[in-house]
């Protein structure tokens, strides 16, 4: 099974987890935002074949929402951490 | 079957990916609309991605009208295949049970039933005193932690012999001058003033002005060449065969709550599939907490399958797009066409999918039926959300 690193409660199964898509930044909702930025934030994903970024939860653990860099083809993970961190 | 030819150094149309898709659009380019200038090329040997890696079912009992129609279209073409790819595809008509185990999943059913008939398919509910005529081995007593309540029946559903249709294609695209290029990868699409030219491939360099991206599951990967994001994420998909058994099941058997669906192929063996992994990813290894949890779930259907040993398993690659339908036609680079975002439910496209593309390439206009499929939709906020119908919960 994958082994997904929390942060806050270190390596734990995926089956502990929800797995909630790739990383967009948010069009801040202050701004002018067109129709078309605004699609493309809702329904875009760049699909990345390599590393990128997406959100865990870990719903049967710790309850924390975090950020990750996965290899979408090994599924080996680089690093986590939570947001607004690096 | 076909040949191998040497790799012009530009072809009218060039098709990426040799899938049933791309080979069904060559087929039809050359047969209806005269276009043989055409060249599909595929990374490996052709039927090796999503066409390969199926459970071979064909259905049209979907949610949306959009959906309906254009399924029910494919079906109709695969009841003629065999006789005009002069090849045995062996389809089997043999009845599609969508089981519901819950009051929602008895509604949902209910309004795909009433969805489906105004598009004239043949689509009904029916209660368990029906079912055990249909299907006698469902355990459809009152000890299953979820006991069967209803499911939508849809008789012209069944199985095809998915290999077959991918040579069927091959076969007859090659005979009208198809160039079929297997080991021949695109690393590259040249796009100059928002314009296709033509393809980097392993081979060289190939032009065309009109390019046409058949690569679902890797459709994210061609799109970034031309410089396009897409709607789609990738995701996993496992299925499983077990030994071969006598004869016992003649209906295919899809439970969206249990996630898994069942029929025998005419081997004897059972082939099963589950939903999507439950993470994005491009890979296609097999994992054991699929096919655990399969096997409790086929358990709660069919208990008697307890002995049963699993012969192998894979996984195939899906597409999916927020609202679980199609992505066909027109993008911002003029000549850089998509058939791309097919997501669970592929394969049962295919002869449509490439009759209706073939005339978008031929025509330059898009067909009527897959209009609600273009990709601007996401943009015009006009979804077509096929979530209710995808053969399992996801």
């Amino acid at each position: 099974m994958l082994v997904v690193p929390c942060p806050n409660c270190g390596p734990r199964n995926a089956s502990e987890f929800r797995y909630a898509g790739e990383y967009r930044p948010r069009p801040h909702p202050s701004q002018d935002v067109t129709d078309d930025e605004w699609a493309t934030y809702l329904y875009t994903r760049s699909n990345t074949l390599g590393v990128h970024t997406e959100w865990w939860f870990h719903t049967s653990g710790c309850g924390l929402w975090f950020l990750a860099e996965r290899h979408t083809k090994t599924n080996a993970f680089v690093k986590s951490y939570l947001w607004g961190a690096t | 079957m076909w040949h191998d030819r040497p790799l012009k150094d530009g072809y009218d149309v060039v098709i990426i990916g040799g899938g049933a898709h791309g080979l069904a659009c060559a087929h039809y380019l050359a047969k209806e609309h005269g276009v043989t200038d055409v060249a599909v090329l595929d990374k490996s040997y052709i039927g090796s991605g999503g066409s390969g890696r199926n459970t071979a079912i064909v259905r049209s009992n979907y949610l949306t009208p959009e959906g309906v129609r254009f399924y029910d279209e494919s079906v109709k073409l695969y009841e003629q295949l065999a006789a005009e790819l002069e090849f045995n595809v062996m389809f089997s008509q043999r009845g599609h049970l969508t089981l519901a185990h819950t009051d929602g999943a008895v509604r949902t059913m209910r309004r795909r039933a009433e969805v489906n008939r105004l598009q004239g398919v043949d689509s009904r509910l029916v209660f368990p005193d029906e079912l055990a005529h249909i299907c006698p081995q469902l355990d459809l007593s009152e000890h299953p932690r979820y006991p069967i309540m209803a499911a939508l029946y849809h008789p012209p559903g069944g199985i095809i012999r998915h290999d077959a249709v991918v040579w069927g294609f091959a076969n007859h695209a090659d005979r009208r001058g198809v160039h079929i290029h297997q080991q021949t990868e695109v690393t590259g699409v040249d796009v100059r003033d928002g314009k296709v030219r033509g393809v980097e491939t392993s081979r060289g360099y190939v032009a065309a002005e009109t390019v046409l991206n058949a690569t679902a599951g890797w459709g994210s990967t061609i799109a970034a060449m031309a410089g396009l994001e897409l709607p789609i994420a990738t995701a996993p998909l496992q299925a499983c065969v077990t030994e071969p058994l006598k004869p016992f099941l003649d209906v295919v058997v899809v439970s969206g709550s249990l996630h898994v669906y069942v029929s025998q192929s005419s081997r004897g063996e059972l082939v099963m599939g589950a939903s999507v992994d439950p993470f994005g990813s491009y890979s296609m290894n097999s994992s054991l907490d699929f096919v655990e949890g399969l096997a409790g779930h086929v358990l709660e259907l069919f208990p008697f399958l307890s002995k049963v040993r699993i012969l192998r398993q894979w996984a195939g690659l899906c597409e999916m797009p927020p609202d679980f339908s199609p992505l066909m036609g027109f993008t911002p680079v003029e000549g850089f066409l998509l058939d791309v975002g097919w997501g669970t439910y592929g394969f049962k496209a295919s002869p449509i999918c490439g009759k209706t593309m073939a005339e978008l390439i031929a025509t330059n206009t898009t067909p009527d039926l897959i209009y609600p499929f273009r990709l601007s939709r996401f943009a015009e906020f006009d979804l077509v959300g096929e979530k209710g119908a995808a053969s399992v919960g996801h």
